[in-house]
C-alpha cells in the first residue's frame, strides 16, 4: 500500500507483541454503531504515473501565466522568481520540519525566521516583525483587532481604496466581535482625507489604508497617519513589499502597524494560495502582537542560538486570553521571501521596483494613446498598477485579449459599481516592451473593431 | 569544547557592491525619473538589504537547512502533528505551471481545471468525514476553528438565539480551541476530563445548563489518544441543549475509512491537510484547515463556493447567509493540489490502510514501553498516538519529560510533543504515523528504554541533554529579557 513501510509480517509481529491476532481488536473503543462499514466514495488507488497524468490533465484545463502574458494584479503579482528560491526552499530539511518547538534541532528554521524578521523590519523600517500571518487580508484583520484591543475602542476606520477583498475579510472578523467597520470614501482614486478627518473620533481604534492603494495610486500617507494619531487612533498600512524598493518605508511616516501580502517576494501566484502575510509594528506593542516571533539568545555553553520567544502571548499557553489564535502560519513562504530578498539584495529590489514603475508607465502612456481610452484618475501618481476607463466592456476586452494569449486587467465594476467600464492594469518587470506593445495593439484592435 | 559552530547571519556575509546574478533585464522602455513619476518626497533613501552573491545565498541556506531535523532525515513522532512522510510527487504536481502559475482573478473559463480540483477535493473530504459540504478557505487548523465558530454564531443568530455566548471546551483541548472561540467573542467554559481521560458526562451536563451554550468543541480521538466512546451520547446531549458540536480534526489520521465524525453526530469539523493528507509542514506552515459541515451549517460557508453546472464549474459569490470571507482568495490552493494528489495515490483502500497502520504503530509503542513509562490513562487500547507521563522518571531520577525529549535528540530522534495535553503531568505524546516501519519504531523504542535506564543509572546525562546537537539548551529567559528580534547593526546609522 502506498507509503506504508510495514510488511504483512511486520504487522503480524506487532499485533502479536500486543497480544492480538487481528487489527480489528484495535477498534474495540469504537462503538459498533459508528464503525464505518461501507466503502468510501473515493476512487481506487492510482499508480504514480496515473496520478501524474490526472493532475497534468487538470492543469492543462487552465490557462497558465507562463504561456500567457498577465496584466492582472490587485494583490497577487507576476514578479520574477529567481530559480534559486524554489531550488533551496524545496529542500526536505526545510519543507518537512515542524514548527520549531525544539530549538536544538531547529536552528535552521529559527535562524531563517530571524533573518526574515530582520529583512521585513529593514524593508518597512519598523521595530519588530513576526514570523508571518496567513495572508495580507487576515494580517490586516488581525492588525485592526489588535488596535481595538490596545485602545479599547470599537471603530475600525478603513479607506475605500483598500483592497475590497481585504475589506470583506475585515468585515467578517468584525461581525463576530461586534466592532464597527467605517468606510472612508475616495476622491480621485485616493482616500478622501477631508472626509477622514470628519469621520475619526474618540471611538476610532485605527485608520487603515494601503500604499500604493488598490488602484495603484500613492496615498498622502503623512496626512492619513497624522489624522489617525490626532484622534488617538493607530495608523495601519498595508503595503506592497516590492514598492518598498523605491518608496519611503512606513516607519518613516510613523505608521504603527504595517502588513502586506508577501507573495511577490519569491512565491508562486498559485491561484491565490498559499500566501504570506507579513506583519510588523512599533516595539511598544510587542506584548499585544499576534503570531510567532523568534529571538536570539545563548545556549548553556554561551553559544549564540535562536528560539521562539514571547511565547506567553500565544494560544498554547494563554488559551482564551491569547493575543491571537494563530498557530501554524506560513513559514515556508517566509523562507522563500528571505531567500528572495537576499538574492536580489539592495540593488536588485530597487531594480525590480524601478523596472515595474517604468514599464507600467510606458504601458499607461501607450494605452492612453488609444482613442477613447482614458485614465480613470488623471491626477494620481501610481506605481505599477493603473485604472483606465475603456470605450469597450472590460470583460469583452479580456475575452478578446485571451485570443492573443493575454490575460487582461481587472474589471473594476465587479468591486466598484461606480467604476463600471474601467479596468485595473498591472505591469511588472516580467513584461517586455514587446509584450506591452502586444497588449496595446490587441486592445486597440478591439476598441477599433468595437466601434466599427 | 564550546566550539563556535554557528552559521553567520546573511548580513555578516554581505559586502558592499556584491550582487547575486544577472536576474533582471535592462530597461527596454523609455526611462523616466522615479522622482518625477512618484514625487521625490515619496522615495526612500536607505534600503538595508544584504549584498551577496548567489553562491553565498546557496551555501548559506544549504547550511541552514542542515541545522534542521526533518521527516526526510528521520523519525519525527511529534504527537498531534501527524508527521508522516510527505510524498515527493505532491511537490511535482503542485509545481505544474497549470496550477502554480495561475492568478486568482483570472476569468473563470480559464481556470476550469483548478475549480474542478477544488470541487472534487471538497467532495472527497466531505465523504471522508461523513458531512455535506466543505470549504478550503482556512489557512490552518486554528483558522478553521475560527471559521467554524463564526458559522456557529451565525446559525444561532439566525434563530434569534443570541443569548448563546458560551463555548464548552474540555481541559484536554488544544490551546487554539479556546483562543479561536474567544476570538469570536464567545465565553469559554472548561470541563474536566474523567478518570479515563475522556469527557465527563456529568460535567458536560452541568455545563449545558442554562441554555446559553452555543457549541461544544471536542477533539476525537481526544488529545490523550483515546477514542471518546460516548461520542454519540455527547453529541445528543449538546443537541438537546440547543448547541452544536465541533470536531477538532487534528487527529483525523486515526479514523480514515474506519469511522466518520459526521456519523458520530458532529455538526462541523476542520481537517489539517498538512497533517492527515501529507502536505509538508514547512517548518510552521503553510497548511490548510479545510472545514466540513452538515446541511444545517452549509448556508453559512464562506464565499465564494464552487458549483458545478453540467460540465462547467463556477464560483458563487452571492450567498446572503454566508459569514463572509476569511482569506484573500480561496485558501491554500497549492496545498489542496498536494492533498488531492495524495488522496488519488492512496485511494479509498489506502486511506483506510493509513489509519490502520497508524493505530498498529502507536499501540505497538504503547505495549512495548508500558513497562518503562507510565501510560497516561490506563485504557487497554489507544488510537493513533499514545501519551505517557514521565512521572516515574521524575520521581526516580529527577528527570523530566523535557529532559527525556532532549536526550532523544542524542539518539537521533525528534522528541515527542511534551507537556501537552495539560491534564497529563510530564506528558510525552508520541505519534508514530503509518509511514514508519517496525524497524524504525523498534530503534526508537530501544532509545526510550535506554533513556529510562539512564534515569536510574546516570540521570545527569539525561538532565543535561542534548550533548550532540549544534547548540545545547537555549536560555529562554534571556531571550525574553534581552529581546533581540532583528539584527541590530543593520539599522545603525
Amino acid at each position: 500500500m502506498a507509503y506504508i513501510s510495514n510488511t504483512n509480517e511486520d504487522r503480524a509481529e506487532m499485533l502479536s507483541a500486543m497480544g492480538f491476532t487481528s487489527f480489528d481488536a484495535l477498534l474495540a473503543p469504537l462503538p459498533p454503531a459508528i464503525r464505518y462499514q461501507g466503502e468510501l466514495n473515493i476512487p481506487t488507488a492510482l499508480d504514480e504515473g496515473g496520478v501524474l497524468r490526472r493532475l497534468q490533465q487538470l492543469a492543462a484545463k487552465n490557462v497558465d501565466l507562463e504561456s500567457h502574458l498577465c496584466f492582472l494584479g490587485a494583490g497577487i503579482y507576476d514578479h520574477f522568481r529567481p530559480v534559486v528560491v524554489g531550488m533551496l526552499a524545496v529542500r526536505g530539511e526545510f519543507a518537512t520540519a515542524y514548527t520549531p518547538y525544539q530549538p536544538e534541532v531547529s536552528q535552521g528554521t529559527l535562524q531563517a525566521i530571524y533573518e526574515y524578521q530582520t529583512l521585513i523590519c529593514g524593508l518597512t523600517n519598523m521595530d519588530i516583525s513576526n514570523a508571518s500571518m496567513y495572508d495580507g487580508a487576515t494580517g490586516l484583520a488581525e492588525a485592526a483587532l489588535m488596535a481595538t484591543s490596545i485602545l479599547n475602542r470599537g471603530d475600525i476606520v478603513v479607506s475605500g481604496a483598500v483592497n475590497p477583498l481585504y475589506r470583506q475579510v475585515i468585515q467578517t472578523y468584525a461581525n463576530v466581535t461586534g466592532y464597527r467597520v467605517v468606510e472612508v470614501p475616495t476622491a480621485e482614486g485616493v482616500t478622501d482625507t477631508e472626509r477622514l478627518s470628519e469621520i475619526v473620533n474618540s471611538q476610532t481604534a485605527c485608520v487603515v489604508f494601503q500604499q500604493p492603494n488598490f488602484f495603484g495610486n500613492l496615498e498622502d500617507v503623512e496626512t492619513l497617519t497624522e489624522t489617525a494619531h490626532k484622534a488617538g487612533a493607530l495608523a495601519i498600512s498595508a503595503v506592497d513589499p516590492i514598492s518598498l524598493g523605491l518608496l519611503k518605508p512606513p516607519g518613516d511616516y510613523g505608521v504603527d502597524i504595517v502588513l502586506g501580502e508577501g507573495q511577490s517576494l519569491g512565491n508562486a501566484m498559485g491561484f491565490g494560495g498559499p500566501l504570506l502575510g507579513f506583519f510588523a509594528c512599533n516595539k511598544r506593542f510587542v506584548r499585544s502582537f499576534p503570531g510567532r516571533i523568534v529571538g536570539a539568545t545563548q545556549d548553556s555553553q554561551g553559544r549564540r542560538g535562536y528560539t521562539m520567544t514571547l511565547r506567553t502571548r500565544e494560544q498554547d499557553i494563554r488559551r482564551e486570553k491569547a493575543t491571537s489564535n494563530i498557530c501554524t502560519n506560513q513559514a515556508l513562504l517566509a523562507l522563500c521571501a528571505t531567500i528572495y530578498l537576499c538574492e536580489l539584495g539592495k540593488t536588485g529590489l530597487r531594480h525590480v521596483a524601478d523596472l515595474s514603475l517604468q514599464k507600467a508607465h510606458y504601458a499607461f502612456q501607450q494605452l492612453c494613446a488609444i482613442e477613447g481610452v482614458k485614465p480613470l484618475f488623471p491626477n494620481a501618481k501610481f506605481f505599477k498598477e493603473f485604472a483606465l476607463s475603456l470605450p469597450v466592456s472590460p470583460s469583452e476586452l479580456n475575452t478578446s485579449l485571451l485570443q492573443s494569449k493575454i490575460v487582461g486587467g481587472l474589471d473594476l465594476g465587479a468591486y466598484y459599481p461606480e467604476f463600471a467600464g474601467s479596468s485595473l492594469f498591472c505591469v511588472t518587470e516580467t513584461k517586455t516592451k514587446a509584450g506591452i506593445d502586444a497588449l496595446v495593439s490587441a486592445t486597440e484592435g478591439v476598441v477599433k473593431g468595437g466601434k466599427a | 569544547m564550546s566550539k563556535d559552530t554557528r552559521e553567520p547571519l546573511i548580513f555578516d556575509v554581505s559586502r558592499p557592491g556584491r550582487v547575486a546574478a544577472n536576474l533582471l533585464p535592462k530597461c527596454d522602455v523609455p526611462y523616466q525619473s522615479p522622482s518625477e513619476l512618484l514625487g521625490a518626497e515619496s522615495l526612500r533613501e536607505k534600503l538595508p538589504l544584504p549584498e551577496v552573491s548567489e553562491l553565498d545565498v546557496v551555501r548559506h541556506f544549504t547550511h541552514l537547512s542542515q541545522r534542521n531535523y526533518s521527516i526526510d532525515a528521520g523519525f519525527y513522532p511529534l504527537g498531534s502533528c501527524t508527521m508522516k512522510y510527505n510524498p515527493k510527487i505532491n511537490e511535482k504536481t503542485a509545481g505544474l505551471p497549470g496550477f502554480a502559475a495561475l492568478h486568482p482573478l483570472q476569468p473563470q473559463e480559464t481556470v476550469q481545471g483548478a475549480l474542478e480540483l477544488i470541487y472534487e477535493l471538497q467532495k472527497m473530504l466531505a465523504e471522508i468525514c461523513g458531512m455535506k459540504a466543505t470549504t478550503l478557505q482556512p489557512s490552518a487548523g486554528a483558522h478553521g476553528e475560527l471559521l467554524a465558530m463564526m458559522m456557529v454564531q451565525a446559525y444561532h443568530a439566525e434563530r434569534g438565539d443570541t443569548q448563546r455566548n458560551i463555548v464548552v471546551i474540555p481541559d484536554s483541548a488544544h490551546g487554539t480551541n479556546p483562543a479561536s472561540a474567544a476570538r469570536c467573542g464567545f465565553k469559554v467554559k472548561g470541563i474536566p476530563s474523567n478518570e479515563k481521560g475522556c469527557t465527563d458526562l456529568a460535567g458536560l451536563e452541568k455545563a449545558l445548563e442554562g441554555g446559553n451554550v452555543a457549541a461544544l468543541m471536542l477533539t476525537n480521538p481526544n488529545t490523550v489518544g483515546l477514542f471518546e466512546s460516548d461520542i454519540q451520547q455527547i453529541c445528543q446531549m449538546v443537541h438537546d441543549a440547543g448547541g452544536l458540536v465541533y470536531c477538532d480534526g487534528a487527529n483525523m489520521n486515526a479514523m480514515l475509512g474506519l469511522t466518520r465524525p459526521g456519523d458520530m453526530g458532529f455538526d462541523v469539523m476542520h481537517f489539517n491537510l498538512h497533517k492527515t493528507f501529507s502536505t509538508p509542514h514547512g517548518g510552521g506552515g503553510p497548511g490548510c484547515g479545510a472545514v466540513s459541515v452538515q446541511a444545517n451549517l452549509e448556508p453559512y460557508l464562506p464565499v465564494p463556493t464552487v458549483e458545478k453546472e453540467g460540465d462547467t464549474f463556477r464560483w458563487k459569490f452571492d450567498n446572503s447567509k454566508s459569514v463572509g470571507k476569511v482569506h484573500s482568495f480561496y485558501g491554500a490552493f497549492l496545498i489542496a493540489v498536494r492533498a488531492y494528489t495524495y488522496i488519488l495515490s492512496l485511494g479509498k483502500e489506502g486511506l483506510r490502510s493509513a489509519s490502520e497502520n497508524a493505530l498498529i504503530n502507536a499501540n505497538y509503542i504503547r505495549a512495548r514501553l508500558a513497562d518503562y513509562y507510565d501510560v497516561a490513562y490506563n485504557a487497554p487500547i489507544c488510537m493513533h498516538e499514545v501519551v505517557f507521563s514521565a512521572n516515574r522518571q521524575k520521581r526516580e531520577g529527577d528527570v523530566r519529560a523535557m529532559d527525556i525529549s532532549k536526550r532523544l535528540m542524542d539518539y537521533g530522534f525528534h522528541p515527542p510533543t511534551n507537556y501537552f495535553p495539560l491534564i497529563v503531568p510530564e506528558a510525552l505524546m508520541i505519534e508514530p504515523t503509518e509511514t514508519e516501519s517496525k524497524q524504525t519504531i523498534d530503534s526508537f523504542i530501544e532509545a526510550m528504554i535506554a533513556i529510562a535506564k539512564e534515569t536510574q543509572e546516570n540521570p545527569e546525562i539525561v538532565r543535561t541533554a542534548p550533548h550532540t546537537t549544534l547548540v545545547s539548551r537555549l536560555d529562554e529567559t534571556m531571550a525574553v529579557k534581552n529581546l533581540d528580534l532583528r539584527y541590530a547593526p543593520l539599522f545603525e546609522e
